[in-house]
């Protein structure tokens, strides 16, 4: 069997999107043939204005088994929202 | 259905981790690629979302079958849009099963050499321009009814590339019925072949929910683990009841005379398939099984210079690029 042809992963940003999203993922030979099809596959109906395409194999991901550690720490951090705050209601709206 | 015949697999896992497992699955988490799953779970999908994968691929060949011979602009473009979504859709899916370690080159050669299945509809010919009509809507039709609840699958690629594919999937179905409506309007000669398309391929459309309940035997832990969510004979009591009335909205007639409205359930009752014919189709003795297999290893075969040539050219592009820095 021929080499496979490696994994993409697209990210695209919506016409009235503020950031890129991860839509799916693709093979392609090369970075320009992956923009291509990932135009012809992922815009078909208007879904974006931008497209990112990114090797799969340099994406690092975080673990699963790492979720406690990860993200746990932060909900104790209430020092972090602005709702820790006190303001007299004479104030009004800050 | 897409996915037909899929057996689940045994499972030889840690009872400690198969019970955390079940306990995520009954409480609706979606399982993602990096989480632990039994390998039972893992195998059952790879089979299932890679033959559905392979399902759209082959499901291009019938509908291919009349581009050519089309008989509008409009009617042509609008079929050569809906096989290029599923075209779309073999890739969501294969990019869906590759989440879970096999590549799509694996899968793709496990078609090729039958090792894998896709859906027994596919192995039926498009006899007349009015078959195109009947494919959407009650192939595409039957899709839909299974992919809905897809949608909420247990693992989460896979549920994700069923919203995609759903959302393009009632766009086939409407366009189907819209042939239909125009053949069943038009002339005697268009309503016979609008007819002589749903006597065909209405049994066959029943065919892709699978087999009776009480014959599936392996439906019970893809239920147990939610990769699969409704029952076959569920979905394809659901089919029925929907497709009667569109059927007679057009002054066509199902091909079924002990059809009939069964107040106390709500439902219409109907005959099941020929199920020997079904899985005489599975085993590979359909009317156009090797026709289509044939059709997909040329294919393949045919184009591996082109597939090489694109990535040897990309390797010296990059060679290049990596010189010039």
């Amino acid at each position: 069997m021929s080499k496979e042809w490696p994994l993409w992963e697209i990210f695209i940003r919506g016409q009235h999107g503020l950031s890129h999203r991860h839509v799916g993922s693709l093979h392609a030979p090369d970075a320009e043939m992956a923009i291509k099809n990932a135009r012809d596959v992922y815009t078909r109906r208007n879904e974006g204005v931008s497209i990112w395409v990114v090797e799969a194999n340099n994406i690092s991901a975080s673990s699963p088994s790492d979720k406690g550690p990860l993200y746990e720490p932060s909900e104790s951090k209430i020092y972090r929202h602005p709702t820790f705050f006190d303001i007299p209601d004479e104030i009004g709206h800050m | 259905m897409y996915a037909q015949m899929v057996k689940s697999e045994a499972t030889q896992d840690d009872p400690e981790k198969l019970a955390a497992f079940q306990q995520k699955i009954d409480a609706n988490i979606k399982v993602e690629p990096r989480d632990w799953m039994p390998e039972g779970y893992r195998k059952t999908l790879i089979r299932q979302i890679g033959q559905h994968a392979h399902s759209e691929i082959v499901g291009q060949l019938p509908e291919g079958n009349w581009i050519t011979r089309a008989p509008t602009l409009e009617r042509k473009m609008i079929l050569l849009a809906k096989v290029q979504d599923e075209a779309g859709h073999g890739l969501y899916l294969y990019a869906a099963a590759e989440t879970l370690g096999v590549s799509r080159d694996e899968l793709t050669e496990m078609l090729l050499d039958g090792r894998m299945k896709y859906s027994s509809i596919f192995n039926y010919p498009t006899l007349n321009w009015a078959d195109i009509g009947a494919v959407g809507w009650l192939v595409d039709g039957a899709a839909i009814m299974n992919q809905v609840p897809l949608q909420r699958t247990s693992y989460g690629p896979y549920s994700r590339a069923m919203i995609r594919i759903c959302k393009e999937e009632s766009f086939h179905q409407r366009q189907g019925y819209d042939i239909m409506m125009k053949m069943a309007q038009g002339t005697e000669a268009q309503k016979q072949m609008a007819q002589d398309a749903l006597n065909r391929l209405w049994y066959p459309s029943l065919m892709m929910f699978g087999p009776s309940d009480a014959a599936s035997v392996h439906s019970e832990q893809s239920m147990g683990w939610k990769i699969k969510i409704n029952s076959n004979d569920e979905l394809r009591q659901k089919f029925v009841d929907q497709t009667v009335p569109q059927a007679k909205y057009l002054g066509l007639t199902v091909p079924d005379d002990n059809l009939t409205w069964n107040e106390d359930k709500g439902g219409w009752d109907y005959t099941d398939p020929d199920w020997t014919e079904f899985f005489d189709v599975l085993k590979g003795n359909g009317p156009c099984n090797t026709e289509r297999l044939e059709a997909r290893n040329k294919a393949w075969d045919d184009g591996a210079w082109v597939r090489d040539g694109l990535l040897a050219h990309a390797e010296k592009k990059r060679a290049a690029k990596t010189a010039a820095e």
